[in-house]
């Protein structure tokens, strides 16, 4: 493979861009799994009629994430895939579903309800575990979108051997996903080039976005100039961590520079503003423990959980955060912010943590 | 394993089909058996490391498959099966018809999940026996652990293991892990509903592995005794596995929202594996070889034990 050219200040009026909205799914985080249906049903009813194509709808972490370790979702997440596909009047709906968590059963169930897009998630270096999940969603004739997470952990030739192993899967469209939110410019559209020299005949690209170091906009634009077709947006950047890339902006942003997505910036705005930000609880927002999870590379949906565990243990979430970026723990592994949030309390207080010596 | 004294009489044949690392690791801890007495191992590659490796042991090893391992003149009364779940669906029955017990490490699953220190002697005459997952051995004991002492109606576990001790076959297929666990979860751990979750961890120098068991209980449970029985069981696991050990005490939290009125009991563990053949890292795959040969052991033992009663 080539090494990825900078494609830095490309033309990119015309260009023709697909906007894929995440508040019903990665909103779902900080929402801390809370969305009601009422709530699902106007977000959707709102991007439907804005021109959104594709809505996103699951527990954070993807069917079958509702779980003790990620948090229980207050509505059962298949019944609010069947309310935003009983909502929508153009728009597709997708969910989203992680291997080892969420199974093909899952993926059955959510296309039974309705869903007709699937998007397969795995770590950047993993992407072999979704080949079973592909190929099933395939199957039922779902569109396919694969997801590589926490993308800043490999480099991007690398990344873009996995976006391979996904298309040769089945995957249509593969996505750099900066679940950390860590990507800074350069290393956002390097890795959309890599995967747009080594898949761009066969499938399309795609990124996702986070706000922790303020970047979701300008990697999204960086994106669409180094060949990326499908963005990920969320209302009031309603997601994981600081947020993501805002929607309505996305949608101002593009329409500015000339490209079409079919997303009216000012329905999108006042989507935003009439329907999403009065429900949400607290505003994604780039507060010291956020800024640290794009600093280290940290999975952004861990944010609430630290915040859980440190409230728990009386250990400071920032720090936590960065113990989890310098041990690497990847998407999933929520477990291990309760584990390291007890060894740091047992170094503050000078004792072990197995009272029974053995 | 350690405190066995000598068997009663000759140990009894045993075979281990499939050559590969699992088979080859399992090998290693079964020569340390007071009841067995690894004499073939069985693969289909002549040019397998593992077959190698068997005869430098000492151990009769052979490429041409299960039919050379039954036409034995002193054919084996115990085989581990360390293939794949299609072969052992295959050679199973020939086992079966020539009176031959079966450890199974694969999914195949044709006889009862089983884990050594939970619901073996429940099965300790079957035919067939299936060591059910890695993440599954590690974690069940525990679920177990909690609901012999209060009722679980839910119970969730998290096997972190490093990306490099992932098969292909699990990478292949990892929804059988995660339903497979599951099952096993209900079936042997004994709660209500069971949920399983598998992460591959790419980081290095890579991780050890790590679960967790979450277990759903009443409020008002007794968790001086849950602590008790948790703790009795991890020294249980660690008479087979000596690098499994509890990274903190059992941790309670009070009901939530979404708990159903629950409070939940959360254990955190670490497998360390015992580096015999595989990597320490690999604690999942360490687990599954230990818990084999614990299995094959403890059914060794008891057919000795029948023997000896019924020959004066």
């Amino acid at each position: 493979m080539s090494e990825p050219v900078s494609t830095a200040g490309a033309e990119v009026a015309g260009l023709r861009v697909r906007i894929t909205d995440s508040t019903l799914r990665d909103g779902s985080h900080a929402m801390a799994h809370q969305f009601t249906e009422e709530q699902v049903r106007s977000t959707v009813h709102v991007l439907d009629e804005a021109g959104v194509e594709v809505v996103e709808v699951s527990h954070g972490d993807g069917l079958g994430g509702s779980t003790f370790n990620y948090g229980f979702s207050l509505e059962d997440e298949i019944r609010l895939v069947a309310a935003a596909v009983d909502e929508v009047t153009r728009a597709r709906i997708a969910v989203l579903l992680l291997p080892g968590l969420g199974t093909v059963k899952d993926l059955v169930r959510a296309h039974d309800a309705g869903a007709s897009v699937a998007r397969i998630a795995t770590h950047c270096t993993e992407a072999d575990v979704s080949i079973q999940h592909f190929t099933a969603a395939r199957d039922l004739g779902m569109e396919t979108v694969g997801f590589l997470m926490l993308a800043h952990r490999t480099p991007p030739a690398e990344l873009a051997r996995q976006a391979r192993i996904m298309v040769d899967a089945g995957a249509q469209c593969v996505y750099v996903v900066d679940s950390a939110g860590a990507l800074v410019l350069g290393d956002a559209q390097m890795r959309v080039s890599a995967l747009v020299s080594e898949i761009g005949r066969d499938a399309q690209v795609g990124f996702h976005g986070h706000q922790n170091l303020s970047l979701g906009i300008a990697n999204s634009v960086l994106a669409v100039q180094a060949g990326a077709t499908q963005i990920d947006g969320a209302l009031c950047a309603l997601g994981a961590g600081a947020g993501n890339a805002p929607t309505e902006v996305l949608a101002a942003v593009f329409d500015r520079l000339g490209v079409v997505t079919g997303v009216d910036p000012q329905a999108a705005a006042a989507a935003a503003e009439d329907v999403v930000r009065p429900f949400i609880p607290r505003l994604p927002w780039m507060d010291r423990a956020s800024i640290v999870q794009g600093y280290a590379g940290v999975y952004s949906s861990f944010l609430l959980h630290a915040e859980r565990a440190a409230a728990r243990y009386g250990v400071p979430a920032h720090e936590i955060l960065q113990k989890v970026g310098d041990a690497g723990y990847v998407g999933g592994q929520e477990d291990m912010i309760i584990d390291i949030a007890l060894g740091l309390a047992e170094q503050r207080a000078g004792r072990p943590l197995v009272g029974d010596p053995r | 394993m350690t405190g066995t004294t000598e068997a009663p009489g000759r140990r009894a044949v045993a075979a281990i089909v499939g050559p590969g690392h699992i088979g080859t690791d399992l090998l290693a801890k079964l020569q340390r058996s007071a009841h067995l007495d690894v004499a073939y191992m069985v693969g289909v590659d002549p040019d397998s490391a593992g077959l190698r490796r068997a005869r430098e042991l000492g151990v009769e090893a052979s490429a041409e498959g299960v039919q050379w391992l039954l036409d034995r003149p002193d054919p084996p009364t115990i085989v581990f099966e360390a293939t794949s779940a299609k072969a052992h669906a295959a050679n199973a029955p020939l086992y079966a018809a020539a009176g031959i017990r079966a450890v199974d490490l694969t999914p195949a699953m044709l006889g009862p999940l089983v884990c050594p220190v939970v619901n073996l002697q429940d099965h300790i005459n079957a035919l067939n026996v299936n060591m059910i997952t890695c993440g599954g051995q590690a974690t069940i004991p525990i679920v177990h652990a909690v609901s012999r002492v209060v009722p679980v109606d839910y119970a969730e576990i998290v096997a972190s293991i490093a990306s490099r001790s992932a098969g292909p076959g699990t990478r292949a297929n990892i929804d059988e892990f995660t339903e497979t666990t599951a099952l096993a979860i209900e079936r042997v751990g004994g709660a209500g509903r069971g949920k399983a979750i598998i992460i591959l961890n790419p980081v290095e120098p890579p991780m050890i592995m790590r679960d967790t068991v979450f277990c759903a209980i009443p409020p008002d449970a007794d968790r001086d005794a849950v602590t008790e029985s948790v703790m009795a069981m991890v020294d249980e696991v660690r008479g087979y596995v000596p690098g499994y050990s509890l990274r903190a005490d059992p941790q309670f939290d009070e009901p939530q929202p979404g708990w159903s009125g629950r409070a939940r009991v959360a254990v955190f563990l670490q497998v360390r594996g015992n580096g015999d053949h595989l990597p320490p890292y690999a604690g999942n795959l360490d687990i599954m070889t230990a818990a084999a040969a614990r299995v094959g052991d403890l059914i060794a033992r008891e057919q000795a034990g029948k023997d000896a009663v019924m020959t004066p």
